[in-house]
């Protein structure tokens, strides 16, 4: 047995650990892209199938969609780990906490936020989005939804030492989005007008690269006051 | 050290304490004449902590539980040797079925593992005896001597009496108060 002192190791055996567990419960992964699936098929059937109508509110619909299925994994991504008591063996490792934090946030996003990405296209179509806008949607989502990780685990971190945290986690965590929803929709709508939305991308680029600094931080110190 | 008293008397919470996981109300812990709370991440490299929960995925199998702590502690170490060592605690044909198969005991072994794969000079272990058998219970004690002879220290709370003789022993008793 020999000592390796490397980030890399253990960014990579958290997250590994984290897809790998995913996988194995493939309902983790399926049942956020079905709930995405749904709330946009509602949308249709509650305000009439009018094309024009419908492209119109698309981008709002698909962001809102996009954020509430989001919400639905972010209860997991540090419960089992603190029933088991993985926390603390992560508490306890050498390590900076939020460095495994990070690879944490990275695997949510790989197994929540990638699948929305590759799916929005789909998604754009069925609401009737114009074809121009279908790369703004792209882009703000590949952006945008690595920032809902972030931020939604920060209400995670606070709220899983409690027995029903995932309400007061919505609760928490919903107004904090709001900034990511007006400026990922306005660059979809944008787009639509043919008209360039590098600025929202560049804003929304700026937060995500404040939340991947920050928020790991803000995460660690949330689930030590969880822990203790 | 051995940490006894009644339930509820506080021997868990002392642990947790001395572990840093939770503040004390008054005080600090002196870790090699540092304050813990200051430099926890190279206090850390000197702790092996195991709880009542023992952070064993029940959806992971054995290997792939030790796998991923030893990853998560910086130890490196080849397949054979966790292979060998599992089968040493009596899981043989056990290392990769998903740890939820396996009985309380098994399971603990898995934590125990641990045991015998790091280099921490302190154990804080809280009730590692829970659901061992006698065999068990044995082969764990026989490990702390080892780890004695060896120059590290043990803090641990157990309501069973140790067996085997330890020469360094010392015991604290903690009493129930309202």
């Amino acid at each position: 047995m020999q000592v390796s002192n490397s980030y890399w190791t253990l960014f990579c055996n958290v997250y590994r650990k984290d897809v790998t567990l995913a996988f194995r419960q493939r309902a983790e992964i399926v049942n956020p892209l079905l709930f995405f699936l749904i709330v946009i098929t509602l949308f249709p059937l509650a305000i009439g199938p009018e094309p024009a109508l419908l492209a119109r509110m698309a981008p709002g619909i698909i962001w809102v969609a996009a954020l509430l299925s989001t919400m639905l994994g972010l209860d997991k991504i540090f419960r089992d780990d603190y029933m088991d008591g993985s926390l603390e063996q992560l508490i306890a490792s050498p390590y900076p906490l939020s460095l495994a934090v990070l690879a944490k946030v990275a695997a949510h996003w790989t197994t929540a936020g990638l699948p929305m990405v590759v799916m929005a296209p789909v998604f754009a179509l069925l609401m009737n989005l114009e074809p121009q806008a279908l790369g703004a949607t792209v882009l703000t989502l590949l952006i945008g939804t690595p920032l809902l990780s972030f931020i939604g685990a920060i209400g995670a971190g606070l709220t899983v030492g409690l027995q029903k945290g995932g309400i007061l986690m919505s609760l928490l965590v919903l107004p904090l989005y709001i900034p990511v929803l007006i400026f990922a929709t306005s660059a979809i709508d944008t787009s639509i007008m043919s008209l360039a939305y590098s600025g929202q991308l560049a804003i929304l680029g700026a937060m995500l690269a404040v939340a991947f600094v920050a928020a790991p931080i803000a995460i660690s110190s949330a689930l030590r006051v969880s822990v203790s | 050290m051995q940490i006894e008293g009644p339930n509820g008397a506080g021997k868990t919470s002392l642990l947790r304490i001395i572990s840093g996981f939770a503040r004390p109300d008054e005080g600090n812990v002196l870790f090699n004449n540092q304050n813990i709370a200051e430099d926890y991440d190279n206090f850390a490299q000197s702790l092996l902590f195991i709880g009542h929960r023992t952070g064993v995925n029940l959806q992971l199998t054995a290997y792939e539980n030790v796998q991923h702590w030893l990853g998560v502690h910086g130890y490196g170490c080849t397949e054979d040797e966790i292979y060998s060592l599992l089968g040493k605690l009596g899981l043989v044909g056990l290392e990769d079925v998903p740890a939820r198969t396996l009985s309380a005991g098994q399971q603990r072994r898995v934590a125990l593992v641990r045991l015998w794969l790091n280099q921490a000079k302190l154990w804080i272990l809280d009730e590692p005896f829970t659901a061992l058998d006698k065999r068990g219970v044995a082969m764990l004690q026989g490990r702390f001597q080892e780890h004695l002879d060896s120059g590290g220290s043990i803090l641990l709370t157990t309501h069973q009496d140790l067996t085997n003789s330890f020469s360094s022993l010392q015991t604290l008793v903690l009493e129930y108060r309202h």
